[in-house]
């Protein structure tokens, strides 16, 4: 059982440490002054949701290792994000774009841990759930701003979700890890989130002017930790270089 | 050596006076972080609640809480952080939101935008975004005067 909530504790963290390394990326090059600030508080919120859910995945491991460890001194083999996250930034619309689709995710799960059997989880959730509540708002605008706008920007943006479209069904499939947080009401089933998040989906669309793939087929292998895709090892070697050159490496 | 507990009252007042390290017009007090201040025997717990989960200032400002009150001579002392109830705007108090406004900040409104430009007082404004200069902030702008101004985020 404690396994089955480290995984899953690991799996929360993960998602966020991933894309909140992702879009701090783009710290100092994104196109315009605002949305440079506005990418990287969405950084920063998400790093800081990560010490909150991996710091409580070292406690529930009880072997010592605390948020830092977790994320600067595992291999690619042992993350658990969700292999959307990891997926490189492209231009600004694939970022945002990106950004959309795990967002609408991302909102509905923590609204259902804000009522997990565990007061920690739901602390956490209950925090989050104001920040993320931001990060949609704005990724939703500027989706149908740019999917709504030149020819150029809905192009790009077409192009943006029939690349990323195929790693949205892994964040709805239940494996035996969620299966256990059901049964102690821990969580959310995965799949019961879907229909609202395709009905959120489709109303966004339809404003972007923008198609939905009619292929469901979905990638997976990122939560279960099975295959992550090549991006994933190439991040960290950034992400995780200083503790690799000097580990255990302080201020 | 017997020393006498400062009361409650004190600290309270004590901690009245230690600033937002990024908003030094507002103090601690008046942005709502501070949950609570109880003697555990002869241990000060002070609560602390943080704004954002990822606001860098939360070190500086348990860092500060702790210089303020071992100024005052206070040696044990334990921060406690707590997470639920989770921070929001509506803890910020009047005297909280009359400094915002002075120091060019508008207040958080209920309706979820500024009440009028904190300058001039037009209330023709604009959202630039929904991100500012901090995780605390939108940035706006004033179509009257132009001038663009922080929001303070309702939460």
């Amino acid at each position: 059982m404690s396994d089955a909530l480290f995984e899953y504790l690991c799996r929360m963290g993960d998602n966020t440490l991933v894309l909140g390394h992702r879009i701090s990326e783009w710290c100092g090059v994104a196109p315009v002054l605002e949305e440079d600030i506005a990418l990287a508080n969405t950084a920063l919120d998400l790093i800081g949701q990560t010490q909150l859910w991996l710091g409580l995945a070292g406690e529930v491991e009880g072997k010592g290792r605390d948020a830092d460890q977790l994320a600067f001194h595992r291999d690619v083999w042992d993350f658990r994000n969700l292999l959307l996250v990891e997926q490189p930034n492209g231009d600004f619309g694939r970022t945002m774009m990106r950004q959309f689709l795990f967002d609408g995710w991302h909102l509905a799960q923590l609204k259902g841990l804000m009522t997990s059997s565990n007061d920690q989880i739901a602390a956490i959730a209950e925090k989050s759930v104001k920040e993320v509540t931001y990060h949609l708002e704005r990724a939703t605008d500027t989706v149908i701003g740019l999917g709504d706008g030149t020819e150029e920007s809905h192009k790009r943006m077409q192009d943006a979700l029939d690349r990323l479209y195929p790693f949205v069904g892994e964040m709805f499939i239940a494996d035996a890890v969620d299966q256990a947080m059901v049964s102690d009401g821990i969580a959310p089933d995965p799949s019961t989130l879907r229909p609202d998040y395709d009905a959120m989906l489709d109303a966004v669309l339809a404003e972007a002017t923008l198609q939905k793939p009619t292929d469901d087929f979905a990638h997976k292998g990122g939560k279960s930790g099975a295959r992550h895709t090549e991006h994933l090892g190439h991040m960290l070697t950034q992400m995780q270089w200083l503790q690799r050159a000097y580990p255990d490496a302080t201020w | 050596m017997v020393t006498e507990k400062p009361s409650l009252e004190t600290v309270w007042s004590w901690l009245s006076a230690v600033p937002d390290p990024e908003i030094p017009v507002i103090s601690l007090t008046d942005l709502g972080i501070i949950r609570d201040v109880q003697w555990r025997g002869d241990t000060l717990e002070v609560t602390v609640t943080p704004t954002y989960s990822g606001c860098p200032a939360t070190r500086i400002i348990n860092l500060d809480i702790e210089t303020a009150l071992r100024a005052k001579g206070i040696e044990k002392l334990s921060l406690k952080r707590q997470l639920s109830p989770a921070w929001t705007t509506d803890w910020l108090t009047d005297t909280g939101k009359a400094r915002l406004e002075e120091y060019g900040i508008a207040p958080p409104q209920p309706a979820g935008g500024p009440q009028h430009c904190p300058r001039c007082k037009s209330t023709q404004v604009e959202k630039i975004s929904q991100f500012g200069s901090t995780p605390c902030k939108a940035q706006w702008r004033c179509q009257s005067c132009l001038e663009p101004f922080d929001y303070f985020k309702c939460i």
